[in-house]
């Protein structure tokens, strides 16, 4: 098993996502220096917040670019919640705003009405099911293959992402009568919408299937 | 569509579950550490920690208790008792908390809901509302420091107005329901629920499956439970599985 490198960044729940992967007897170390990303074995982008407040520290702490080169070198990362929105290209929460650039795509607004027009309650705050994207049956050849398509997982987010490559969608969940990415993988890269940390079993099983994935 | 939460609600008093009635003559229970596991393993959807003293000595005494249960317990965490400004609040989240539950320092400065709320995110601040009935039957009044202050405040007013000022959540409880496990105060939790937009957590007198299903009816988009499940009325997978079968979407 590879050494888990957790990003600390100032906008995380740190403690739980390290004691999730410390649950499979994972090595972890958190780090918020470059130095300790440029030895990484498998990086972990965890994320409780705004898009633009964790970009902008990546930034300050000189981040940005040893992540880059780690995910070019094939390292694999799995970023979580605002960590997952952060992988892709830009955001234009409060604004516009640049992000990793590591899976194409945007993160945009969740509409504050449902697919009839009604207002919905924005953030999605619950546990809402997980879904195959068209064409798939399950969730085989993923992090997510141990989940039975239709069970539950944790979000919180007021924050959506569109993947610019339909085949970059891992998994849907409905809310308000659409369809919401709720992980997306652009080859060594994955994220996921949701909280596996804090999902149960469920959760578990996806942060103990990217640790078999980093062997 | 989300599901409906069932939440464990542990009150803790000096490092012990405790349980009362109406919020007096409280009863030890044990490790609330214990008790949460247990409820994790069996499918709870959340955990509440309430230090249920910790108002009236000014301080949160949970931090050891949380962070053991971030150890072996991989669902939301709410905390609550005693925090008092966004410090107390950064200090919790740190020990593995996800949001806080916020009473008596909200109706003594309401400005805290907004800190939190622009802090952490609208959905990591719960408002923590205390409700006890009127004598004269006009609606209900919030109480703090666990039921022993009186604000002047109405619970329905209330409930708006912290909403307005960035609350996420209101954690809803009966003072006159709680502990007796005869029955949620329904006309409050249809109350309120009607007029916030966010989700309502009915706590206080849940003693059966029908109570839950009919404070679900009433609009809780989840529900608190404490004396039904640490006196094990029902274990929470039977529980989960009668909500379904009565049409209730829970998390299986």
């Amino acid at each position: 098993m590879k050494r888990i490198t957790i990003i600390d960044h100032g906008l995380s729940n740190l403690l739980s996502v390290q004691r999730a992967f410390e649950h499979f007897g994972a090595e972890v170390e958190i780090t918020s220096g470059p130095a300790a990303i440029e030895q990484a074995e498998a990086l972990v982008l965890p994320g409780v917040g705004a898009f633009r407040d964790g970009m902008a520290n990546l930034r300050k702490y000189g981040l940005i670019e040893p992540i880059r080169n780690k995910v070019a070198e094939g390292v694999p990362m799995l970023g979580i919640c605002l960590g997952m929105q952060m992988l892709f290209d830009e955001s234009e929460e409060f604004g516009r705003w640049e992000g990793l650039g590591l899976i194409p795509g945007r993160v945009v607004k969740i509409p504050s009405e449902d697919l009839n027009g009604r207002p919905q309650r924005v953030p999605q705050v619950g546990w809402n099911s997980l879904f195959p994207v068209k064409g798939k049956k399950d969730f085989e050849g993923s992090i997510l293959c141990s989940v039975a398509p239709g069970k539950e997982v944790y979000f919180v987010h007021s924050y959506e992402v569109k993947p610019a490559d339909p085949a970059d969608r891992l998994a849907d969940a409905s809310f308000g009568g659409r369809s919401i990415c709720a992980a997306a993988q652009h080859g060594n890269v994955v994220g996921c919408q949701f909280h596996p940390e804090k999902s149960g079993r469920v959760g578990l099983s996806i942060i103990q299937q990217f640790l078999l994935q980093t062997e | 569509m989300n599901k409906t939460r069932l939440i464990a609600r542990l009150e803790v008093k000096n490092n012990y579950l405790v349980k009362g009635i109406q919020l007096e003559g409280l009863r030890k229970l044990g490790d609330p550490h214990t008790f949460a596991k247990e409820y994790y393993e069996a499918g709870i959807d959340e955990i509440l920690y309430l230090d249920i003293v910790a108002s009236l000595y000014n301080r949160n005494n949970l931090s050891d208790i949380v962070r053991r249960t971030t150890d072996d317990v991989f669902i939301p965490m709410t905390v609550g008792g005693g925090l008092r400004s966004v410090q107390d609040v950064q200090k919790i989240l740190q020990q593995g908390a996800d949001k806080v539950a916020i009473n008596t320092a909200a109706i003594k400065d309401p400005h805290i809901i907004t800190e939190v709320a622009e802090a952490y995110g609208s959905q990591c601040m719960v408002l923590s509302i205390q409700a006890k009935r009127r004598q004269n039957g006009n609606g209900w009044e919030a109480y703090y420091d666990n039921g022993r202050e009186h604000s002047g405040l109405d619970v329905v007013e209330w409930a708006k107005r912290g909403v307005e000022l960035g609350a996420g959540e209101i954690l809803l409880m009966s003072v006159d329901c709680e502990g007796l496990g005869r029955g949620m105060d329904r006309e409050l939790i249809e109350q309120v629920s009607s007029v916030v937009n966010v989700p309502v957590i009915a706590a206080g007198g849940a003693g059966s499956v029908d109570d839950v299903v009919n404070a679900v009816s009433d609009g809780a988009s989840a529900v608190s439970l404490s004396s039904l499940l640490h006196y094990k009325k029902i274990g929470v997978a039977e529980l989960k599985q009668q909500l379904a079968a009565r049409g209730v979407e829970v998390r299986l």
